[in-house]
């Protein structure tokens, strides 16, 4: 635990608190102290002292195998990344300490969105300094007053947060359920303009989105519709496009929202879309326009990535067999899963609590193995979860030792 | 449609929500009397979405605090509609 952290949850009283703006976080404030007053490490306080490989780090100063990175197919010491990234650091400095419609525009930006529009077959593509700001500036800039965005009511927080900054109105439903959608875009008044906003993978259990027929009703009612594929990239679909690739509708997907931090393993976000007005997006939107462009040796790292990715058909086969045989594995020791059969590289197992989550998470790490410990209000339904990300690095008696950490932790914790 | 009518309808909607069968009246909310969480708040505004073939945006729940509020505002929307 840092100092700084264990201050904050051992706070000074101010004298008649009622004008302190803190006050609203007491509550959680107390949750993390009695979470942590029983001797538990802070799972949200991890540190990496040493990153071995895709895969092992030393982690509060053991060695660890890393089950939680969204780093799927291990690119991040790719060694031809590794060389683009300091090449460019070389030739083109360590920022652009400007936004991307100034000064911070480099031929290593356009030679990304070369790489994501050669990756998706789509014409046009726009680098955003996170996905995060990504969805947040695409949303929030197209859907305007008098607009209706229908979204799954489990979407990202930044999904949510494009939806509060915007003017149109609101509309979620209930995960994954089509028919739920289907009748709220019925509902929507005659004329306003409607845009669905879907994920390919929802990233809390796992599961996998219905897209192709959700984007066919969408479409019938003269929806647009925003795919955020950040955790399929690379290995879901033939060409690693994601879900829609993987279900036959990527043509009638208008915009597709991903990341840079998961399977291209470096920083940023992007959005590519075949709408012949796309452009125009650079001058709106205001996350693009009023931050500062990502540095060259991170778009260098991304564009290299990406055009590897288009090759990666063997580890994507390798990613997927990690997936199934830790899924199995795992229910055969008697966890309760979020998916009945593997759909995704995320595999999450459900804590019958905070408390027993925490110690799980505690037990797994001190046997050396990092999972993300996912709490409300994160988590779908109030759900405590172990969240375990596989990577294309992983090798088959990895995935096995894994599996026995499992064992001991959850037999040492009682859950299983 | 009247607003007796919308009230009848949305006081047996509310039944299976009102888990710990708090009484119900125009002043009662639903955050701090009903503790109803985001999950349910989703739930029941679909319930009476279905009942009445309408829609309440996001935007429009937020203007929603009280049972009496819920009310009013269902019986614009149908007479509107």
């Amino acid at each position: 635990m840092s100092e700084g952290i264990s201050q904050s949850d051992r706070p000074q009283e101010i004298e008649g608190d009622s004008g302190d703006l803190f006050s609203k976080f007491d509550s959680l404030i107390a949750m993390r102290e009695n979470l942590l007053s029983g001797g538990v490490e802070d799972p949200f306080n991890l540190v990496m002292e040493k990153v071995i490989s895709p895969t092992r780090a030393i982690c509060n100063g053991r060695d660890t195998i890393l089950l939680g990175t969204y780093n799927y197919m291990g690119m991040t010491f790719d060694p031809d990344v590794i060389e683009a990234g300091q090449q460019a650091l070389a030739d083109f400095g360590s920022g652009t300490t400007g936004s991307r419609v100034l000064n911070g525009t480099y031929q290593g930006h356009k030679e990304c969105e070369e790489a994501l529009k050669e990756f998706y077959g789509m014409d046009h593509a726009m680098v955003f300094s996170t996905g995060y700001q990504a969805n947040l500036g695409i949303i929030s800039t197209i859907a305007g007053k008098g607009d209706y965005v229908v979204l799954d009511i489990d979407s990202h927080a930044s999904i949510w947060d494009g939806c509060k900054m915007g003017d149109a109105e609101i509309v979620p439903f209930k995960h994954n359920d089509i028919e739920a959608m289907e009748k709220r875009l019925r509902r929507i008044p005659e004329g306003a303009g409607k845009l669905v906003v879907l994920e390919g993978v929802y990233s809390m259990l796992g599961d996998i989105a219905p897209l192709a027929e959700m984007v066919k009703v969408a479409k019938s009612h003269g929806a647009m519709v925003l795919v955020d594929e950040a955790h399929s990239m690379g290995f879901i679909g033939e060409h690693g496009r994601g879900v829609a690739e993987a279900q036959g509708v990527m043509d009638d997907v208008d915009f597709v929202i991903g990341t840079f931090s998961k399977s291209v393993g470096t920083v940023g976000g992007f959005c590519v879309s075949n709408h012949p007005k796309f452009e125009i997006m650079r001058l709106v939107c205001r996350p693009y326009v009023f931050t500062a462009s990502l540095p060259p040796s991170v778009v260098a790292t991304a564009a290299t990535s990406i055009r590897k990715l288009m090759q990666g058909s063997n580890k994507r086969a390798h990613l997927w067999e990690n997936s199934k045989t830790l899924h199995g594995g795992l229910k055969a020791l008697g966890f309760e899963l979020g998916t009945d059969e593997p759909q995704s590289a995320i595999i999450a197992v459900i804590m019958p609590d905070l408390e027993r989550g925490a110690a799980m998470w505690e037990a797994l790490i001190k046997e050396g193995l990092y999972v993300n410990l996912a709490r409300p209000p994160a988590t779908p339904a109030n759900m405590t979860l172990l969240r375990c990300s596989l990577c294309a690095e992983h090798s088959e008696e990895e995935v096995q030792t894994i599996l026995g950490m499992f064992e001991r932790a959850g037999k040492a914790v009682g859950i299983i | 449609m009247d607003r007796a009518e919308v009230d009848s309808r949305i006081r047996t909607l509310i039944e299976p929500f009102n888990k710990k069968g708090i009484a119900v009246g125009e002043d009662t909310g639903f955050a701090n009397d009903l503790e109803f969480d985001s999950l349910t708040v989703m739930d029941f505004v679909a319930a009476i979405e279905d009942e009445f073939d309408i829609i309440i945006s996001m935007n429009q729940q937020a203007a929603i605090e009280t049972y009496g509020q819920l009310v009013d505002a269902v019986t614009k929307m149908v007479s509107d509609a």
